[in-house]
């Protein structure tokens, strides 16, 4: 199968399919599919050690798969590897960078290994060094800079040669807050145009940046949505949160003896007491407990449907084998 | 090409800035000095660079491997290699290009030590000859200790590592030509043709033989080839 003809097959920019991959005889990934579509920012979200470094270095060629394959833009990363390492800017976890080098020298050295021309690489390190804000730093050794500014440095290294696929593995890791919201300002910018996979185990950060998420854990994918049907997927479990204004020892067996009431965790709150209610998934306990606690002559001080934040979705993605 | 010459020329520059290259010259000249100048002491020294020579051979097992060590098992330390293996750089070009570069920096050594030849030239009359040849002879050695350097420096992520096996495997292909006394019959014949030294004695005498010139060619090429596809296997670790 030619790369046109592949192109036309899969509209997805990366298309994965059935990845493994073993470290001797434990496997880091198990049969992962994925596809990204052009100009999509998907976010690969996990505990460290699910396997996302591992599916970026295959996406990217570094690694070859175990079983199963990828293509970016139709093209093999393994059987068509330069073609598709053509198409990719990269930037690994631990931001590997030449220390001895100026920032300029080492993304004009960058820039000729991605196949660009003195010309091109000349017209494009200025913008691609105002992009980053890296400009008074320009002239400066690498191995002088902080760990923030070498974070730039390396998406900088990562977008010179203006790639149609960029690859970030954990951008936002160890650099101070400011920047963190600068490096996310940034990489929303670049998804504009670009198709973008990053890994994180921030979820605040993949459900702000991200078109869609795909939650891996322990080498496999256990969900796949955009951030706001992920939240809304799982609300089926409803949860509730209710004050009440009577004796802890009799509120407790009342509400739990409530139909369609799983569980009810109690917090003592300088003498408010909130109770916390695992409504059976879908159901509107909310007339039920009210009547319950008024009719028991104690008094409703708050009464609210509390949703399940992305966090919670992931603990349970990640600690339930369910779900 | 030009990704190679890209690596090549990063190479030098990282060369002439590092402490570790001077200090290697700077070792160089001065142990080769010291051989240059052994014989000049006699009541009637001969005119020639044959002590010159065989210091160099010598010395250069060590130094080569300490000017190579750093090219690939750096670049894994670091980490740099994920960014440079998934860059549209094909493996011969990184390994040809920082090969290239090692071998430049030897070249300005070997000029450097003209020096040797410019003062005999001044002060006496050698028979140019032997000094052609054995210069001929100098860099085609030194082309193929290079190559054994970053072989090892390809397979190991530790500098050390890479420069200590080097310099074993240069030893052993050193005096691999003084085997034939001791094994003997078709074996000890076909080490004793592996060893580096035996080859390099024609040079020194002022006899080009195109035998000899092969022969470090051939170690140059087979230790290249085996850097490629170490550095292939990687990706398929």
């Amino acid at each position: 199968m030619g790369p046109t003809t592949g192109k036309n097959l899969q509209p997805d920019m990366i298309q994965a399919k059935g990845l493994t991959h073993y470290y001797g005889p434990y496997p880091a990934i198990q049969d992962v599919s994925f596809g990204v579509r052009k100009g999509e920012i998907l976010g690969f979200l996990g505990p460290n050690g699910a396997g996302k470094t591992t599916t970026m270095r295959i996406i990217t060629g570094f690694v070859p798969p175990t079983h199963g394959s990828v293509t970016l833009d139709g093209y093999d990363v393994v059987e068509q590897s330069l073609e598709a390492r053509r198409r990719v800017g990269y930037l690994p976890e631990t931001v590997p960078l030449y220390t001895d080098m100026s920032v300029t020298n080492y993304l004009k050295y960058m820039g000729t290994l991605r196949g660009m021309s003195p010309k091109a690489i000349k017209t494009r390190i200025g913008d691609v060094v105002d992009v980053c804000r890296l400009g008074d730093y320009s002239k400066t050794q690498i191995g002088k800079l902080s760990k923030g500014f070498r974070q730039r440095v390396g998406i900088a290294q990562a977008i010179i040669h203006e790639p149609q696929v960029l690859v970030l593995d954990e951008p936002t890791i160890g650099i101070d807050p400011i920047q963190v919201v600068e490096t996310r300002r940034l990489i929303q910018e670049l998804g504009r145009d670009q198709t973008v996979v990053l890994s994180s185990h921030i979820l605040p950060e993949v459900s702000m940046i991200c078109d869609r998420v795909l939650i891996i854990n322990e080498g496999r994918i256990v969900a796949e949505d955009t951030p706001k049907n992920l939240a809304e997927g799982l609300q089926g479990v409803d949860r509730l949160e209710v004050e009440v204004g009577g004796p802890v020892a009799q509120v407790l067996p009342i509400l739990k003896g409530i139909a369609g009431v799983n569980d009810v965790a109690h917090v003592n709150n300088n003498g408010r007491h909130t109770y916390t209610i695992q409504a059976e998934a879908g159901k509107d306990l909310r007339n039920e407990i009210s009547r319950a606690v008024i009719s028991n002559g104690w008094s409703l001080q708050g009464l609210q449907l509390v949703g399940m934040s992305l966090e919670e979705i992931f603990l349970r993605l990640t600690t339930h084998e369910e779900l | 090409m030009r990704t190679a010459q890209a690596v090549a020329w990063k190479e030098i520059q990282i060369y002439f800035s590092s402490p570790t290259a001077y200090i290697v010259g700077l070792i160089f000249l001065a142990l080769t000095g010291f051989f240059f100048t052994q014989d000049l002491g006699d009541p009637f020294p001969e005119a020639t660079l044959a002590p010159f020579f065989y210091g160099a051979t010598i010395v250069f097992i060590l130094l080569a491997p300490a000017l190579t060590m750093r090219l690939l098992a750096e670049e894994s330390k670091l980490g740099t290699i994920e960014l440079l293996l998934t860059s549209p750089v094909r493996d011969w070009e990184v390994i040809v290009g920082k090969y290239v570069a090692s071998l430049v920096f030897f070249l300005v050594l070997v000029a450097l030590s003209f020096f040797y030849a410019i003062l005999l030239f001044v002060y006496a009359s050698p028979d140019p000859g032997p000094i052609f040849a054995g210069y001929l002879g100098l860099v085609l050695y030194g082309s193929a200790a290079l190559a054994v350097g970053l072989l090892t420096s390809t397979m190991t992520n530790n500098q050390i590592v890479s420069a200590v096996v080097a310099m074993g495997i240069l030893l052993a292909l050193f005096f691999a030509d003084r085997a034939f006394g001791s094994i003997g019959g078709l074996a000890g014949e076909i080490i004793g043709e592996m060893g580096l030294r035996g080859h390099f004695d024609d040079f020194e005498r002022g006899v080009i033989d195109t035998k000899n010139i092969v022969y470090f060619v051939s170690v140059v090429a087979f230790f290249l080839f085996l850097s490629i596809r170490t550095l292939e296997s990687r990706r398929w670790r």
